[in-house]
């Protein structure tokens, strides 16, 4: 008998006795809670679409994330060429895309694009990662990305500034709301990585004091259009 | 007594007398106690939270053939290899094959403590493979060839200076004490070793069986970096790690960050659900998943105790834990420490050499309050200590309480039992905790209370 049929086999065998169900509401019949149930427990998010892009932004603050929103493609430009020149980048790394593509020549730097096969040890060597992303969720101030909409696995950890750059209408309310999105979107054909990415990469592990970029991004920034 | 009740009491007794270790953890745990309040405070409902998930872990634990059936048939279905393992040496086995036959000589780790517990690092070495640890505390208890002393904050017992002299000595490269200046020298270090390892190897948090989907929680990007660059990635799975929905993360991610950390998410919570796929740019060309069970199946047979599967290895527990704070993580001798340790390890390694640990308790059950998934960790510790004496009854304990059966149920032994203690209760004080005391396992630490002059039924007959 493989292993595999000796687990399941133990397993079956376990659960012929059942378990007292949990907490307080054992006269229950149902025991799973509903997903929309979950909504009612999470952080309030507003209403409006303006609550909720101002949760935004002063979640993303929490998070030592640089959050901006813009009237015009022009004044991204102008906030993009901005950051270049304080940072000094030189060289970029992105994937193709409407949003990227328009930031990747604002910028007017050398690109490596991840589209086709790249080289690791170019990457490594960019400043700054722009990416486009999934989903912006309020209630967390972070940002959905994922291998088919952002260039791959590495682009958005790899670079030491990640910049995504984002459409209001991928503004989600909550939790549930991001993965009922996800789902629409994709399902069943997920792809192979879906990262919620909530702040600058971060340790804590010398005396518990924070430090950013410990292995991915030191920045995040994230420029809405 | 076995050796492992020996180290523990001698460890326990020396960590307890250390000022300076107690002080250091308890201002280690300050600054995450006020944002884990302040996380839960932000919640609408953090009790209904706990509720739901202590419900949706039960659905998955108890239809856990189910949705192991279904996770892994939709891992298969997109080209990831699902390997099953029974004990830890099949799984060190499963994972050294996979290695021999990539013909693999590095690899990088992200954090994983069923790793630690089926002890692979050391398997691996063994075979001549090189292992590195890329989360920045597993890497420094990995370079003082040490375990993890927090299954959350693997080296929180460490003060930066120490960990300054550790990069000097094992890096020679640390320009500072300072935490930011010591982080960048492991980011450095770590950066070649992703791009240069065969395997990226990751543990996981939770496994969806509706989508078939691995999800790993960290704050730092290695995880990350770890399922992205090498060619093959192999992550080791507890069975119990599964949920039923993708949906039920929207709820499971937020309340592990807060419980675990104080925040309101860790910074990657990322799902996998397959090797690099046709049309994407990057990613490992194989994924094998390895299944992990290791006594995980005893313990569901337990029916009173099935809930410690629930477990999300969030470390509430040993933070809010009276004994762990004071004895610290590696007295505990296990890879599992704290409350949730105490609990299962005696069922994961055998109850005899471990029910110790569930004696060591105050039954504060501060444990059981903060579990994110209510788990009813203080019952449980009860629970062993019952299953211990009645699977094999202690001499002593035994002959003390026949002793004192016999004593309490005749008047005239009662009587004069009181009137030995009462005579001789002076005398006590000269022997206290010394080697003369026969009580001197509980009088070493304790006062006893002295004896009332009169007893009640004394002052009730002479009351007129």
């Amino acid at each position: 008998m493989s292993e595999r049929e000796n687990i399941l086999g133990r397993i079956r065998e376990a659960l012929q006795t059942k378990a007292p169900l949990p907490g307080p509401h054992q006269a229950r019949g149902t025991v799973m809670p509903a997903v929309p149930a979950i909504r009612k427990w999470l952080p309030p998010v507003g209403t409006s679409a303006e609550e909720q892009t101002v949760l935004f932004a002063q979640n993303a603050a929490d998070l030592k994330a640089d959050f901006q929103l813009f009237a015009s493609a022009d004044e991204l430009k102008t906030a993009l060429v901005k950051v270049r020149d304080a940072e000094k980048w030189r060289r970029i790394a992105s994937h193709g895309g409407v949003l990227s593509d328009f930031a990747c020549q604002a910028l007017g730097l050398p690109v490596v694009l991840t589209d086709r096969s790249y080289h690791v040890q170019e990457m490594e060597q960019c400043d700054v990662a722009i990416t486009e992303c999934d989903l912006l969720v309020a209630q967390t101030g972070g940002v959905v990305v994922t291998s088919r909409s952002a260039g791959g696995r590495a682009l958005s950890v790899l670079p030491p500034h990640h910049v995504v750059i984002a459409r209001r209408d991928q503004l989600v309310a909550d939790l549930p709301a991001a993965f009922s999105r996800l789902q629409q979107k994709y399902a069943p054909d997920y792809p192979s990585m879906i990262s919620f990415i909530t702040g600058p990469s971060r340790t804590g592990d010398i005396e518990r004091i924070l430090v950013l970029g410990a292995h991915g991004p030191k920045r995040l920034t994230v420029f809405c259009l | 007594m076995s050796s492992f009740v020996s180290n523990f009491k001698a460890l326990a007794s020396e960590k307890t007398h250390d000022l300076r270790h107690r002080q250091f953890i308890r201002t280690a745990l300050r600054g995450y106690e006020a944002a884990r309040d302040r996380r839960k405070g932000a919640f609408r409902s953090w009790e209904s939270a706990r509720q739901s998930a202590a419900e949706t872990k039960w659905q998955a634990i108890n239809h856990l053939d189910a949705h192991l059936v279904a996770l892994t048939a939709k891992l298969e279905a997109r080209g990831t290899k699902v390997h099953w393992a029974s004990t830890a040496a099949q799984a060190r086995e499963i994972i050294a094959q996979i290695l021999r036959d990539k013909k693999a000589r590095s690899i990088i780790k992200s954090k994983a403590m069923t790793s630690e517990e089926i002890h692979l690092n050391h398997a691996l070495e063994q075979e001549g493979f090189t292992v590195v640890e890329s989360d920045l505390g597993e890497f420094i208890v990995q370079l003082r060839r040490e375990t993890p002393y927090h299954i959350v904050f693997p080296s929180m017992h460490l003060t930066r200076g120490e960990i300054k002299d550790l990069f000097q000595r094992e890096l020679g490269d640390a320009p500072s004490d300072n935490p930011e200046d010591l982080t960048m020298v492991a980011r450095r270090v770590m950066r070649q070793k992703y791009i240069a390892a065969d395997v990226g190897f990751t543990g996981a948090n939770f496994a969806i069986a509706e989508t078939g989907m691995i999800s790993i929680t960290e704050n730092e990007g290695n995880a990350r970096l770890t399922a992205a660059l090498p060619k093959t990635m192999v992550t080791l799975l507890g069975i119990e790690k599964v949920l039923p929905r993708f949906a039920d993360l929207a709820l499971f991610l937020p309340m592990l960050a807060t419980a675990g950390a104080g925040q309101p998410m860790t910074c990657y919570n990322t799902m996998y659900s397959g090797p690099r796929q046709p049309g994407e740019v990057d990613g490992p060309e194989e994924w094998h998943v390895v299944l992990l069970d290791n006594r995980r199946t005893e313990l569901l047979a337990d029916v009173e105790q099935r809930d410690a599967l629930h477990c999300i290895r969030c470390g509430a527990c040993l933070n809010v834990c009276p004994i762990f704070r004071n004895v610290g993580g590696h007295t505990y001798g296990t890879t599992y420490s704290g409350p949730i340790g105490s609990v299962i390890t005696p069922h994961l390694r055998g109850l005899q050499d471990w029910k110790h640990l569930s004696n060591a308790s105050s039954l504060c059950g501060a444990c059981t309050e903060t579990c994110p998934v209510k788990i009813d960790l203080h019952h449980h510790l009860l629970h062993n200590r019952r299953n211990a004496s009645v699977s094999k009854p202690a001499f002593f304990e035994r002959m003390a309480y026949q002793v004192f059966g016999i004593v309490a149920n005749e008047p005239k032994f009662w009587w004069l039992a009181k009137k030995i203690g009462w005579l001789t209760q002076p005398f006590q004080k000269l022997v206290k905790g010394s080697a003369l005391d026969p009580a001197k396992a509980w009088t070493k630490t304790r006062d006893l209370p002295p004896m009332p002059q009169e007893t009640f039924k004394d002052w009730w007959e002479n009351r007129k």
